[in-house]
C-alpha cells in the first residue's frame, strides 16, 4: 500500500490534507483501516465541535474491536462525512478518498506531524 | 510474534493468500484473508474453508477406554455408538467448566477427543490423570492431525466431488474414515458456524494437497478461505458457547444453560458429579443468572466484559459481541439476572463505554439454518 505524498499523518494513523481556505479533510490511513478490518459503525464528531490535537473525537467500530478516532489538529469541524455514517465500509475500500471522516478549520498544528515517508517507516509498511 | 508460537501446517498457504494472521492460543493463525464480513457471508451463503489445525486432538485406546471417558466427562461417552460423535464437558471436582470438547467414537476401543486450542494441554493432563485406574491409553495426537472445515450450505456438494465415502448417510454428529482427494481422512460432520458442513482430520503433511484441491472443486460453488474472524461471529450468530467467554471455570454447565450435556444416569461416578447434582437442584429452582442474546437498536457494538444495565442497576455482563453480518445490527451474548432475562424483558440496555445503549433480550440463537 502506498501513502500519498501530499498529505500529512499522525502517529494516531490519521491522514490529513494541506489546508484549503483554512480547513483541511482528515482520515484514518489504509494501514490503520487494514489493521482494523471491516469497520462496520463511525461515530464522527458534530458540525461545529471544537476538536484538539490527539484528543478523541470520535470512534471506529469494526468485526473485532473499536478504536477511539483521534483529531489531528486543533480546530473547529465544519463538515462530516454522512456517505461514512451510511456505509462504514467507505473507511476500509477507499480510505484516503470517499472515506474521508471529517473537515475541521485548523487553528494549530502541532509540529510532530509525520511525511508521508516519515509515515511509511514509522507503520512499518 | 513470540519464539514459541506455532504454525499450522498450511501456513505458507495462508501467507500466499495475504492473510493477516494472530496469535490465537500459541497458534499463528489466520485472522482474516480479506473482508472478514464476506467471509462470513460466504459461509452462510455458499460455502467457507477453514484451518482448525490448532484444535487439540487426545486419542483413548483400550479395552476400558469408554468407561475412563465416562467417568472423565459429563457427557454418556459409552453410549455413543461407533461412527457417532457428542458434544461434551470437561469439569472440575466442583463442577467448574474445564473446557466443552467433541468427543468421537472411532471404534469399540478408540475415542478422539477434539479439545480447544487454549486448553488442550490442561484436557490431555486431565484425561491422563482421570484414566488412570482405567485399562486405556492415552495418546497425545496433536501433531498427529491438521484439520480442515468445510462448512456451508455448498459443503456436501464440494466435499462429495471429491470423495467416494458415503456423506449423504453421514449425520450431523457423525464421523467416518475415508479418502478426499486421495488423502486419508476422518470425515466428520461437524462445526462451529451453525450451517451443515464437515471437518476434515488428516496427515499434516497431507493438509495443503487436501487444502488446494478443496479450492480448486470447490471455485464454482463460492467456496472462499475464512478466517478465525469469521468463524467467531458466525458461531455467535448461531449461540454456540466459545470457552472463555460463555464458559470459564468458574461457570458450571447450569450456569451456562448447557445442564443438558450433564448424564447423571450413566454408570459409575465421574469427576463433578456430586457439585453438579447440587447446581442440577439450584438451576431447577433458581438460576443465578442466565445467558442471553442481546440485539442492539444501536448501532455501537457491545464486547465481552461490558456491563449490562437495567436503570441504574448492573444486572449482567457481556460474555461475546460483535457487529452480526446476518442481522445487520450489533449482537451479543450476555449473562443477565433472572429477573432481566426473559426474552421481550424491557429497559434492558449496555453500558457502551459510559453509554446506555438500548438492548432487545432475545432467545438464542441468533440465526438458525433452514433443513
Amino acid at each position: 500500500m502506498s501513502n500519498p505524498q501530499q498529505l500529512r499523518y499522525s502517529k494516531e494513523h490519521e491522514w490529513l490534507t494541506a489546508a484549503e481556505d483554512g480547513v483541511s479533510t482528515v482520515g484514518i490511513t489504509e494501514f490503520a483501516a487494514n489493521a482494523l478490518g471491516d469497520v462496520v459503525y463511525v461515530q464522527l464528531p458534530d458540525v461545529g465541535d471544537t476538536v484538539a490535537a490527539g484528543a478523541t473525537c470520535g470512534e471506529l467500530e469494526s468485526t473485532k474491536s473499536v478504536s477511539d478516532l483521534y483529531s489531528p489538529v486543533n480546530g473547529e469541524v465544519t463538515a462530516v462525512n454522512q456517505d461514512v455514517s451510511d456505509d462504514p465500509s467507505l473507511v476500509n475500500t477507499a480510505p484516503f478518498e470517499g472515506g474521508w471522516l471529517f473537515k475541521v478549520r485548523v487553528s494549530e498544528e502541532p509540529k510532530d506531524l509525520l511525511s508521508a515517508d516519515e509515515y511509511t517507516d514509522f507503520a512499518g509498511n | 510474534m513470540s519464539p514459541d508460537t506455532r504454525r499450522t501446517a498450511l501456513d505458507a498457504v495462508h501467507r500466499a493468500l495475504g492473510a493477516t494472521m494472530t496469535d490465537f492460543a500459541g497458534w499463528d493463525m489466520p485472522l482474516r484473508y480479506g473482508s472478514e464480513r464476506d467471509e462470513h457471508n460466504a459461509v452462510r451463503s455458499a460455502a467457507g474453508l477453514f484451518d482448525l489445525s490448532h484444535m487439540g486432538e487426545i486419542t483413548l485406546t483400550g479395552p476400558g477406554a469408554a468407561a475412563a471417558l465416562d467417568y472423565a466427562l459429563v457427557g454418556n461417552i459409552g453410549a455413543l455408538a461407533v461412527g457417532r460423535a457428542r458434544y461434551t464437558m470437561i469439569c472440575r471436582e466442583d463442577g467448574g467448566i474445564l473446557d466443552d470438547l467433541i468427543v468421537y467414537r472411532l471404534g469399540d476401543e478408540e475415542f478422539m477427543v477434539v479439545a480447544n486450542a487454549s486448553n488442550a494441554q490442561v484436557v490431555l493432563d486431565e484425561l491422563t490423570a482421570r484414566a488412570g485406574g482405567f485399562d486405556a491409553a492415552v495418546r497425545d495426537d496433536r501433531d498427529a492431525y491438521a484439520l480442515l472445515a468445510v462448512q456451508g450450505p455448498n459443503s456436501p456438494a464440494i466435499v462429495k466431488s471429491l470423495t467416494d465415502a458415503d456423506l449423504d448417510g453421514l449425520k450431523y454428529y457423525a464421523g467416518l474414515p475415508g479418502t478426499v482427494a486421495g488423502v486419508d481422512a476422518l470425515i466428520a460432520r461437524t462445526g462451529y458456524t451453525g450451517e451443515d458442513g464437515f471437518e476434515l482430520f488428516v496427515a499434516p503433511a497431507d493438509a495443503e494437497r487436501l487444502w488446494q484441491a478443496l479450492t480448486e472443486s470447490g471455485a464454482d460453488a463460492g467456496l472462499t478461505p475464512c478466517g478465525l474472524s469469521c468463524r467467531d461471529t458466525l458461531r455467535l450468530e448461531a449461540g454456540m458457547p466459545l470457552y472463555g467467554n460463555e464458559l470459564t471455570t468458574g461457570l458450571t454447565p447450569y450456569d451456562a444453560g448447557l445442564g443438558r450435556v450433564v448424564k447423571f444416569e450413566k454408570e459409575g461416578d465421574f469427576v463433578g458429579r456430586m457439585a453438579l447434582a447440587t447446581a442440577a437442584e439450584l438451576a431447577a429452582v433458581k438460576a443465578p443468572r442466565k445467558l442471553v442474546g442481546l440485539v442492539a437498536e444501536g448501532r455501537r457494538v457491545p464486547r465481552s466484559g461490558y456491563h449490562v444495565v437495567a436503570g441504574d442497576a448492573v444486572v449482567g455482563e457481556v460474555t461475546s459481541g460483535a457487529p452480526s453480518p446476518t442481522l445487520g445490527k450489533p449482537i451479543a451474548m450476555a449473562y443477565v439476572d433472572a429477573a432481566h432475562a426473559e426474552p421481550g424483558a424491557t429497559g434492558v440496555g449496555v453500558d457502551i463505554r459510559g453509554t446506555h445503549e438500548p438492548f432487545e433480550v432475545v432467545a438464542l440463537p441468533f440465526y438458525k439454518r433452514r433443513k
